[in-house]
């Protein structure tokens, strides 16, 4: 009788620690994630539209149906990635998450102050290669560190009034997000 | 034998406990650094690199993107204020104020976060469209008929949830209470 008790007990532990591991395994292991879901309809390192969110097209739970949106999925082994995004009229935000949908950064147009919301992001190796003059001219862009070699970015117009919504996707139409394909200048002073 | 008996009792309790208590805590959430305002339950902290392994196991499992803490703040209600759940047969009306932001938006989903189809095709309101009080202060009114005023369509649901997001507003990890943030009461009015 003791031996069940102690069986239990045992069983019961050894359940909190399978708790604990299958908790911090899940974002590893889950395949209906929101990256996994957007990969098949977004182009590597290009601006995808989304469709607006409708009661048929469930594309991930709890999407604000007043905004406009648009997936960047990228991948930063090839090179850091250069972002603009023109601001709308009513509200823009960029949100930055890792490849298990950590969201680790996040901007709006307000905390921007310009017309376009223009940001680097590179992996921290990235960052440390880039030459220090560089940096002195880059001060006026921002650079993003992401934590993760692939993620996605989400971009949002809001659209105040469901009329505006064309208006709001338009301005999302003209972002850009691509590799960084001008040569850096270290290399050309060796 | 019996102990290899017993020890595989042992395991088979373990797999269901831990994987029991995961589903759990992963389909239901947890309290980790909730905000809890009237009705109204946020997580500000799912919006930035800190967040839980609770929050971060639900949202993967359910696919979703938290909002960002730099873009806004998202808080959930699905019962009213006396904690009565939200029935979309009943006149249920959202009045009062919302905490500073620059804009905000009020969205009905279902259970498990999809918009309810109407013929209206109204799955919410910004803080723009809405039409308010020579106060400033507004009322929204849910009910599966159309009414006057701020009418949102619930379908005739049984049971819905409401998403309040703030969008650029000093909201977040910092807020812990009704002064800091003054959510809008939810009532039920009537019932058929």
């Amino acid at each position: 009788m003791i031996r069940l008790l102690y069986t239990i007990v045992a069983g019961v532990l050894l359940g909190l620690v399978v708790h604990l591991v299958s908790v911090l395994a899940l974002p590893r292991i889950a395949t209906q994630d929101a990256y996994s879901r957007l990969t098949p309809l977004t182009e590597l390192n290009a601006v995808t539209a989304l469709p607006p969110a409708e009661p048929g097209n469930a594309l991930m739970p709890f999407m604000d149906p007043a905004f406009a949106t648009a997936i960047c999925r990228y991948d930063l082994s090839g090179g850091a990635i250069k972002l603009a995004v023109p601001v709308s009229q009513a509200y823009t935000s960029v949100s930055f998450y890792t490849r298990n949908e950590i969201a680790y950064y996040a901007i709006n147009d307000r905390s921007a102050g310009r017309k376009v919301i223009e940001l680097d992001l590179m992996t921290e190796a990235q960052h440390n290669d880039l030459p220090e003059d560089e940096e002195i001219t880059a001060a006026d862009r921002l650079i993003i560190d992401s934590p993760t070699t692939t993620g996605l970015i989400v971009m949002k117009a809001l659209a105040a009034e469901p009329g505006l919504m064309p208006q709001a996707q338009a301005s999302l139409a003209a972002a850009s997000c691509k590799l960084q394909t001008d040569a850096p200048p270290k290399q050309a002073k060796r | 034998m019996r102990l290899i008996l017993i020890s595989l009792l042992a395991m088979c309790l373990a797999a269901v406990v831990g994987v029991g208590i995961t589903w759990m805590t992963a389909t239901k959430g947890t309290d980790l650094g909730t905000l809890r305002i009237g009705a109204w339950t946020a997580r500000p902290k799912t919006g930035t690199a800190d967040i839980d392994p609770y929050s971060r196991a639900t949202i993967v499992r359910n696919g979703e993107l938290p909002i960002g803490t730099g873009d806004g703040v998202a808080f959930t209600a699905t019962t009213d204020d006396s904690k009565k759940p939200l029935d979309g047969r009943c006149d249920v009306v959202v009045s009062g104020v919302t905490p500073a932001a620059r804009f905000w938006t009020l969205t009905l989903y279902d259970g498990r976060g999809h918009l309810v189809a109407n013929a209206l095709q109204r799955y919410g309101f910004t803080s723009q469209e809405i039409v308010r009080g020579a106060d400033g202060g507004f009322e929204i009114r849910l009910a599966s008929r159309s009414r006057a005023g701020n009418w949102l369509p619930t379908g005739g649901l049984e049971r819905y949830v409401l998403m309040l997001r703030l969008y650029d507003t000093p909201v977040g990890v910092a807020t812990r209470t009704q002064r800091d943030a003054p959510m809008p009461a939810i009532a039920t009015v009537g019932c058929p």
